[in-house]
């Protein structure tokens, strides 16, 4: 079953082609790594996928429902999260907190309630607490939840914004660069956690990665940009034998 | 099993700590509220500070409010007295077409609170869905903009009434038509003057803890979260879902009624109320409570509009220097508290690094 | 009886284009610090009230010759202006925004307090130091000011001379490259402190010429009347887009004779509101003013 279905995606910026033409299917539960070299276009991707920018050409389909042209707000109620390359979490606000606002849209209740401590608020507040600590400690950092976000250790951040992610209970999840300045351990730690976390919650996954033998090892399959175009996608062992990537990645 | 336990008692202790701190605050503001009324009844209180009582707690109020879109939405705003404004006029013009018609003093000032609370936080809403698309200065400018539009609009509204209801001019009280015994109630910029005087200290007392726990609550809340994810990170703010306009001007609207709510605390504490009252000048000394008590921080607000409503007036026996002192005390505190070298200075200077190093010396001798 | 109409249109047009030049030239303070030190001073406009004062000291109460009492004001001006940088904005160069502009209000509060310590609240009457005869035209209908006929030249003259500088000069090509991007401007060997202490020196010496030519025409004196002008100076620089010197130059004129013809033509209470109003629609059409440029945020 398809999960996202993307076709002949395309923006440019003042005539540049950012992205020319990206098309890709992802099957429900797979794990897809989209890897390039660096400026190949793998941000923007992302971006367009989130309605951060709005693609010139081309139509994305989730799960059967177009969301092409949506906003960011839109499309993550849809069920698309996402990381970002450089962290991006509410710096000033408990680790407990950020995972929080993740739950915003599952469970509501008003503002009024919210003020004047109405029933509901503590309904809800206790459920939210229940769920954000479970994310939590699928990342081990139950421990961390009261700690502010800013003070975490870097990879706990990155992390977190995985957590945070997660809590929006989405259909597909896109990792920017997850790995990204992590140690090799670390980074070894992190990919189970992601697959675990593909399993105990049931999304698809779409991931930016430098580090090629990293992708290799989890993804069911890969997708190489270059220059805002495909160079090749397929299985991993294909691509990675694949000549033109050979070339894109090592250079003449 | 063990990992649950451990939850339950981190989510008791967060309960605890955020209800302890709100303790604190209001504990504070009621030992103030008990030591002030104690002085007064024993005729102990200068009557310049009597004088200033009900100022404070309009003032915090403000303060505090201001904190809620400067703080904690973290969006800079020049023009919240424009709101006050709105909610003095409205107020005062309720109260004084009602004094005869409703006679129980308390209801009728918690409806002109209502009433100048609504108005204010209509225009709260009006405002915000304008120009809350507009970021940092732009939006400084444009709150500024606002609020100087109010108080130039109100200043030449004439409105009077008679039996055949309510008359509005923006010429002169003449073009109002009032038939013979109609009273006029706005006169352009000499505003209104003899409301009833209902502002009492222990109004404004309770009016400043409801502000309190109204902010502290909504802080603490989903929509609070979503305020300051916004704040935090409006890009991912908006990626795990957060209608960041409808937040915003959530945010701007409640700020704007509880200025409101001060500003009918503020008008019937004074014979008259005039528009050019709430000018920016007053919208930057607000923003100057905020400031120095801390972004985001309401106890530091109430704290900081309370000692810098009383300093000026008792500097008042250095005249002409006492706003020569504040001018001063106002850089001096700015760089000490955000300038990076005096930063550094206090991190290398500070009290706790001082005792270690005397423990440290006392050890080793 | 219809060209009289037209006659007195004109003239408050021009007023409106001078009065506009001044606010163009207190404007160009405002959007050149704020391009370079991404600030906005506060204090710009009490700058203007101190250069007032300056030549209202030199002219009325020694008696001197009015030329010497501007040329004094923008001296003093100019190092009135570096001083305040130095002493109040530069320790806070890396902080947030918000405390440097709480730290410019200070300034503020103190240049008005000073001024009231020294010259008393009463306010000034203010001696026009432009020596031109007014010009009749249309047969005496028409009457245009000396003050007018010098400001509008002078404004012309002083943004084309600066844009000059600004492009040929090392220094103002410094400044352009400070405003860009300050970290890539220290690595091309560019003093940022240097060109910022610059900047506040040219701006402040355009307030001193700004206040000889307003309060000519506009002759009160006192503490604050630096105050509403450096709030209007800013609304123009930032309705042509902050940061744009041709943009604070047209930004000021509109301002300036919508001003003035609304003050004629509406009302002279509501003139002020009228002005903040088109602001406010101005950026809500074009976010960051007419000549501004889009700023897209990377994510």
């Amino acid at each position: 079953m398809e999960m996202l279905s993307v076709k002949n995606l395309s923006i440019s910026f003042g005539g540049l082609h950012a992205v020319d033409s990206f098309s890709i299917t992802i099957n429900k539960g797979e794990l897809y790594g989209l890897i390039g070299p660096n400026g190949a276009g793998k941000t923007t991707v992302f971006n367009l996928l989130t309605g951060v920018y709005k693609p010139d050409m081309g139509q994305v389909i989730l799960d059967g429902e177009n969301i092409t042209g949506r906003s960011t707000i839109e499309i993550n109620k849809a069920g698309v999260a996402r990381t970002f390359q450089n962290i991006r979490l509410f710096k000033n606000m408990s680790v407990l907190d950020n995972v929080k606002c993740g739950l915003h849209n599952d469970n509501k209740y008003s503002t009024f309630a919210g003020i004047f401590r109405l029933p509901s608020y503590f309904k809800t507040e206790k459920r939210m607490n229940e769920q954000a600590y479970e994310i939590l400690e699928v990342f081990g950092l139950e421990k961390e939840a009261k700690i502010l976000s800013s003070n975490l250790p870097y990879g706990k951040q990155r992390k977190l914004e995985i957590a945070r992610a997660l809590a929006t209970n989405p259909k597909l999840l896109l990792l920017d660069e997850p790995a990204a300045g992590m140690n090799p351990s670390e980074t070894e730690e992190l990919m189970e956690t992601i697959n675990l976390v593909r399993k105990q919650y049931d999304v698809t996954i779409l991931l930016i990665e430098h580090d090629m033998k990293l992708v290799a090892g989890i993804c069911e399959k890969i997708f190489v940009l270059n220059f805002g175009i495909e160079l090749a996608n397929g299985l991993p062992q294909d691509v990675l034998n694949n000549p033109e990537v050979i070339k894109a990645y090592l250079g003449e | 099993m063990k990992n649950q336990v451990l939850n339950l008692k981190t989510r008791v202790m967060n309960i605890n700590k955020s209800t302890r701190s709100n303790a604190v605050t209001i504990g504070g503001i009621l030992i103030a509220y008990v030591v002030c009324t104690a002085l007064i009844n024993s005729g102990n209180m200068s009557n310049l500070l009597r004088n200033l009582l009900v100022a404070m707690c309009y003032y915090s109020i403000m303060a505090v409010s201001l904190n809620l879109t400067v703080g904690i939405l973290g969006q800079l705003s020049l023009g919240h007295a424009g709101f006050m404004c709105i909610g003095a006029f409205t107020g005062a013009f309720f109260s004084k077409i009602t004094v005869n018609t409703i006679n129980n003093t308390f209801i009728r000032f918690t409806l002109a609170i209502l009433i100048g609370a609504v108005a204010a936080g209509l225009f709260g809403i009006f405002i915000g869905v304008v120009v809350l698309r507009l970021k940092g200065d732009y939006l400084a400018i444009v709150t500024l903009a606002f609020g100087e539009i109010i108080k130039n609009v109100l200043n030449v509204f004439y409105i009077g009434y008679d039996s055949k209801g309510i008359h509005f001019s923006m010429k002169d009280t003449a073009s109002l038509n009032l038939e013979e015994g109609g009273m006029v109630v706005v006169k352009g910029a000499q505003g209104i003057s003899g409301t009833p005087r209902n502002s009492t200290f222990t109004i404004g007392v309770i009016l400043l803890i409801i502000t309190y726990l109204i902010i502290v609550n909504l802080v603490n809340s989903r929509s609070g979260r979503a305020i300051m994810a916004i704040r935090d990170n409006h890009i991912a703010a908006e990626s795990v879902g957060i209608d960041i306009t409808k937040y915003k001007i959530l945010a701007f609207s409640i700020s704007a009624a509880l200025a409101g709510v001060a500003g009918v605390l503020y008008s019937h504490n004074i014979a008259t109320v005039q528009s050019t009252k709430f000018g920016y000048n007053t919208s930057i000394l607000i923003l100057v409570f905020v400031v120095l008590g801390g972004m985001g921080n309401l106890r530091g607000s109430i704290i900081a509009a309370i000692i810098l409503t009383v300093l000026p007036e008792y500097l008042r026996f250095m005249q002409d220097y006492r706003m020569l002192i504040y001018a001063i005390v106002l850089i001096v505190m700015m760089i000490f508290n955000w300038g990076p070298a005096c930063i550094n200075w206090r991190k290398n200077h500070s009290l706790k690094d001082l005792t270690k190093k005397l423990m440290k010396a006392k050890k080793e001798a | 009886m219809l060209a009289g109409v037209d006659m007195s249109f004109i003239t408050y047009l021009l007023n409106g284009i001078s009065l506009g030049s001044v606010y163009s030239i207190i404007a160009l303070g405002y959007t050149m610090v704020y391009g370079i030190a991404k600030m906005l001073n506060f204090a710009h406009g009490d700058v203007i009230m101190v250069g007032g004062y300056i030549i209202f000291t030199i002219m009325s109460t020694l008696g001197l010759n009015p030329i010497l009492g501007v040329l004094i004001a923008i001296i003093l001006c100019t190092l009135l202006g570096m001083t305040i940088e130095r002493i109040a904005y530069k320790p806070l160069r890396r902080a947030p925004s918000l405390a440097v502009l709480i730290t410019a209000i200070g300034v503020s509060y103190l240049l008005q307090n000073l001024a009231l310590l020294i010259f008393g609240a009463e306010a000034k009457s203010f001696t026009s130091v432009i020596p031109v005869k007014p010009l009749s035209l249309a047969g005496g209908r028409l009457s245009i000011s000396g003050e007018t006929l010098v400001t509008i030249p002078l404004c012309i003259l002083i943004m084309t001379s600066l844009t000059i500088f600004i492009k040929k000069s090392k220094i103002g090509r410094g400044m352009v490259a400070v405003s860009e991007d300050k970290d890539a401007a220290v690595l091309m060997g560019i003093n940022v402190n240097k060109t910022i202490a610059i900047t506040f020196a040219i701006g402040s010496a355009l307030a001193a010429v700004a206040s000889a030519l307003m309060f000519s025409t506009y002759t009160n004196l006192s503490s604050t009347s630096g105050a509403m002008p450096g709030i209007k100076a800013f609304v123009a620089a930032v309705f042509g887009g902050i940061g744009s010197i041709p943009g604070a130059m047209i930004g000021g004129i509109l301002l300036g004779v919508i001003e003035i013809l609304s003050r004629a033509y509406i009302s002279t209470q509501l003139a002020d509101a009228i002005v903040f109003l088109i602001l406010i629609i101005v950026l809500l059409v074009k976010p960051t003013g007419i000549l501004g440029k889009k700023i897209q945020e990377k994510v």
